[in-house]
């Protein structure tokens, strides 16, 4: 029993970058834009999340400097994507490669001299719901954490009850429809992915300012897309996005701790079987996959 | 009801020019409240420009627009749906993942939380006034086309407007559900809504409009009120021409040089048969119904029709593009149907397809495109013979008369020379059948002339040939053999000398169905 707590707290925790940066792609996606820039959105704003935080002392300094940089990201996907409709492919692909470069380039011009990566020296605590209970483990997790929960029920209430919900579903599976409403459909994407390159910031934030309190440039690692996975996993759907983040944190968190019991398989088995199983997983899941029919689709008015 | 109301919606002098195009020339018209206006005309006579100009999708050359009698500028649809214009076009703007409800409020959701209970009721509220039979909860994606028309219906209405114009509203229904539309229209007139009705069906005007307008070639070129219409007169006006094209065509002089169809005692037997063919498509909408004929070697047989009315998915069967529901093909007497294209490629059936850029790859070369569909023909011991290929080019293009050097990729030539090209890839395998489809569309006059004659020649050495072409003067000039089709049937079967180009216009407009010619 304790063993499982102790698993479902690591999980919780392993999952909340995922999920945040899910939640960002889903927004992004459901307008029908497919965000690619996503790896390299998580892993500059971990970065000038990281930087803030060390020049200022602050480290909700280096918050909100991580989520502007991820909006900023979302608002330069927008003008490539929706303003100028490049191919999303491309477009994503180049910011994930522009975000990487960029980090990378001024984490050397910062702190190239350093033999140790540099480290924040704090980083946001873990909060404790219900102190001294057997489930203390799993309700002792970082504010991000829960802020990452309760975005979930948020997300979906946005989505199925909001004006801008049914505007944003609307963008991605019909944006002529949107359009002839009189809506304007760049509008609808453009608050979509700056909204959703937010997220992916948040995402980043948590790496550097509170899991790891430090930046390293492998610190995002892949995680952006695992997130697109589960997104396509989650149907688009927060709820589920919620229980594919989980299944990935728990069998992340599950051969982290196969290998401290120094489990009897090789390091290299243990260490892919997260990626194993979000592969499996998405071939079973992918093929009842409802994709918004518009996505990857730049919008153009016909003979405008 | 003395006194004509103002009109809802006027255009003076409206002019539309798309480069060298004119699309639109001069356009004058009104459409008063409370009556269902038909305009009526061919495919490619303005139609369609005309309701985008007045949707906001395009803007004028010249000429204005009035609505309720003042002058606007309508720069996008939200323009006109203010303006109280609706639109229901021909594929339909809806989201099928949400509700009825959803799909009309869309745009106006009456504050930032949705009350969905408040939105379906005002949703059931504006369908009950106007008698649509719409439930608001239901998924679009799981409704008939013919519900899915009344849900876009509703959205215009919601909308509160005063003008709704249908874009060949009947294209998509079935009989039923067309005539429930009329229903639905008559209803929305008797309520003071002012309709535009666009069609190409004389039937459609007669049945539910007071005034027909008609258009060709971007011209009001006549306008009466429909009880006093006669439908032959219509058809006239529409497709434009009094007496037998053939005739006017020879008077022109014209270079075409017809020798008398005399069937040799080997051209007794029929080359192709087509028996009983049906398709339907996946929601089981009947696209081709019961056709059934036979092609000599030695004639063309021409088909006229309206667009989308199964002359393109006639072509698909015969070709092998598509597998018929029911029904075969015979070639010389044996099963053709159900083989893949290129069996029936190797079996002497030629392809010129509708759209000549599907029928080439851009992006290489002339010689390559000239040898790409026999080039097993050309490669020795695994690699390809490039002095054979460029050999078989140079015939080809000197035979054929395409302007391009070998190396030039094709996606640089002119229409005219890609189809050329086209034609030589297709005809030097010297097809005992052949079956083409708009060969000449948005080709120039010279290669127009030029398809026509390399045409006639596959009947003089004796081929049969299939032509479908949405130019009746084309399909009048060439044919030996004209057939009528309209919903999928062959309705029509005239000789070249007996054709009635009054009755051809009747039928492609879907008059007088019942009887075969």
């Amino acid at each position: 029993m304790e063993f499982l707590i102790v698993l479902a707290a690591a999980a919780l925790r392993v999952a909340t970058p995922i999920l945040l940066a899910a939640l960002g792609e889903m927004l992004a996606e459901r307008a029908g834009v497919l965000n690619l820039g996503i790896e390299g959105t998580m892993l500059l704003a971990a970065f000038v999340g990281f930087v803030a935080a060390h020049q200022s002392g602050s480290l909700w300094v280096g918050l909100a400097a991580a989520i502007a940089t991820g909006a900023l990201m979302g608002t330069l996907m927008a003008l490539l994507s929706v303003t100028l409709g490049l191919n999303q492919h491309v477009s994503g692909l180049g910011i994930t490669l522009l975000g990487g470069g960029l980090a990378l380039y001024f984490f050397r011009l910062l702190y190239g001299g350093a033999s140790t990566p540099p480290s924040l020296g704090q980083s946001f605590g873990q909060l404790s719901v219900l102190p001294g209970t057997t489930l203390a483990p799993l309700l002792s997790q970082y504010g991000l954490t829960y802020f990452a929960l309760l975005l979930v029920p948020v997300l979906a209430f946005v989505l199925r009850r909001t004006a801008f919900g049914l505007r944003l579903h609307a963008s991605g599976e019909n944006p002529e429809a949107v359009d002839i409403a009189g809506v304007n459909v760049y509008r609808v994407r453009y608050q979509a992915l700056v909204l959703g390159g937010a997220l992916m910031g948040l995402a980043g934030a948590f790496l550097t300012l509170a899991q790891l309190g430090a930046f390293t440039h492998g610190v995002v690692n892949g995680r952006g897309w695992v997130a697109i996975a589960i997104v396509i996993f989650g149907n688009w759907r927060p709820v589920r996005i919620l229980l594919g983040a989980l299944l990935f944190g728990f069998v992340q968190a599950l051969q982290l701790r196969l290998q401290a019991e120094g489990v009897a398989l090789p390091y290299e088995i243990l260490l892919a079987l997260p990626y194993l199983v979000t592969i499996l997983v998405l071939a079973l899941a992918g093929r009842n996959a409802n994709y918004p029919a518009a996505l990857l689709k730049p919008y153009r008015r016909e003979g405008g | 009801m003395t006194t004509t109301p103002e009109p809802v919606v006027s255009l003076r002098s409206v002019t539309k020019r798309f480069g060298a195009l004119t699309a639109l020339a001069d356009i004058d018209l009104d459409v008063r409240p409370g009556e269902i206006l038909a305009l009526l005309g061919e495919n490619g006579a303005g139609k369609t420009t005309l309701t985008k100009i007045v949707y906001g999708m395009y803007q004028p050359d010249d000429g204005e627009l009035r609505v309720g009698g003042v002058p606007v500028r309508l720069r996008s649809p939200a323009d006109a749906i203010a303006s109280g214009i609706g639109l229901v076009s021909q594929h339909f703007a809806l989201v099928p993942s949400l509700t009825v409800a959803e799909n009309v409020v869309l745009g106006r959701e009456g504050g930032a939380l949705l009350d969905r209970s408040k939105i379906e009721g005002a949703v059931l509220a504006t369908a009950e006034r106007y008698g649509l039979d719409v439930a608001p909860r239901a998924l679009v994606r799981a409704m008939s086309v013919g519900a899915q028309q009344r849900v876009e219906i509703l959205k215009a209405l919601h909308r509160d407007c005063k003008l709704l114009i249908l874009d060949e509203p009947t294209a998509v229904l079935t009989p039923q559900d067309g005539e429930r539309l009329f229903a639905t229209l008559d209803g929305l007139r008797e309520r003071g809504l002012a309709v535009i009705i666009i069609t190409h069906k004389l039937r459609e005007v007669m049945r539910v409009s007071q005034r027909v307008v008609v258009l060709r070639h971007g011209r009001v070129v006549g306008e009466r009120a429909t009880a006093g219409a006669s439908q032959a007169e219509l058809a006239r006006m529409m497709i434009g021409r009094e007496q037998l094209p053939v005739e006017s065509a020879s008077r022109r002089g014209t270079p075409l040089q017809r020798t008398p169809l005399q069937r040799t005692p080997l051209q007794r037997t029929p080359l192709v048969e087509a028996r009983r063919l049906t398709l339907r498509d996946k929601r089981g909408v009947t696209l081709l119904d019961d056709v059934s004929f036979d092609l000599y070697p030695g004639e063309i047989v021409g088909v006229a029709a309206v667009a989308g009315n199964g002359q393109s998915e006639l072509v698909s069967v015969l070709t092998g593009m598509a597998q018929p529901s029911a029904g075969e093909v015979l070639l010389s007497g044996e099963r053709v149907s159900g083989l893949p294209p290129a069996q029936l490629a190797r079996l002497g059936v030629g392809r010129v397809p509708e759209d000549r850029l599907e029928a080439v790859v851009g992006n290489l070369s002339v010689r390559e495109n000239l040898t790409l569909e026999h080039i097993g023909a050309f490669t020795r011991a695994g690699h390809l013979d490039g002095r054979a290929m460029a050999a078989e080019a140079d015939r080809l293009i000197a035979e054929y008369q395409v302007k391009a050097k070998p190396g030039d990729l094709v996606r640089t030539l002119s229409g005219g020379n890609i189809q050329k090209i086209v034609l030589a890839r297709t005809l030097s395998r010297k097809p005992r059948f052949v079956v083409v489809a708009q060969p000449t569309r948005g080709l120039d006059v010279g290669a127009t002339a030029y398809v026509h004659e390399r045409l006639l020649e596959q009947r003089d050495r004796n081929a049969a040939v299939l032509m479908v072409s949405e130019d009746l003067d084309e399909v009048l000039r060439l044919s030996d053999r004209v057939l009528v089709m309209y919903g999928g049937r062959i309705v029509g079967d005239f000789a070249a000398d007996e054709v009635d180009v009054g009755r051809v216009g009747l039928l492609m407009a879907g008059e007088g169905v019942a009887v075969h010619g």
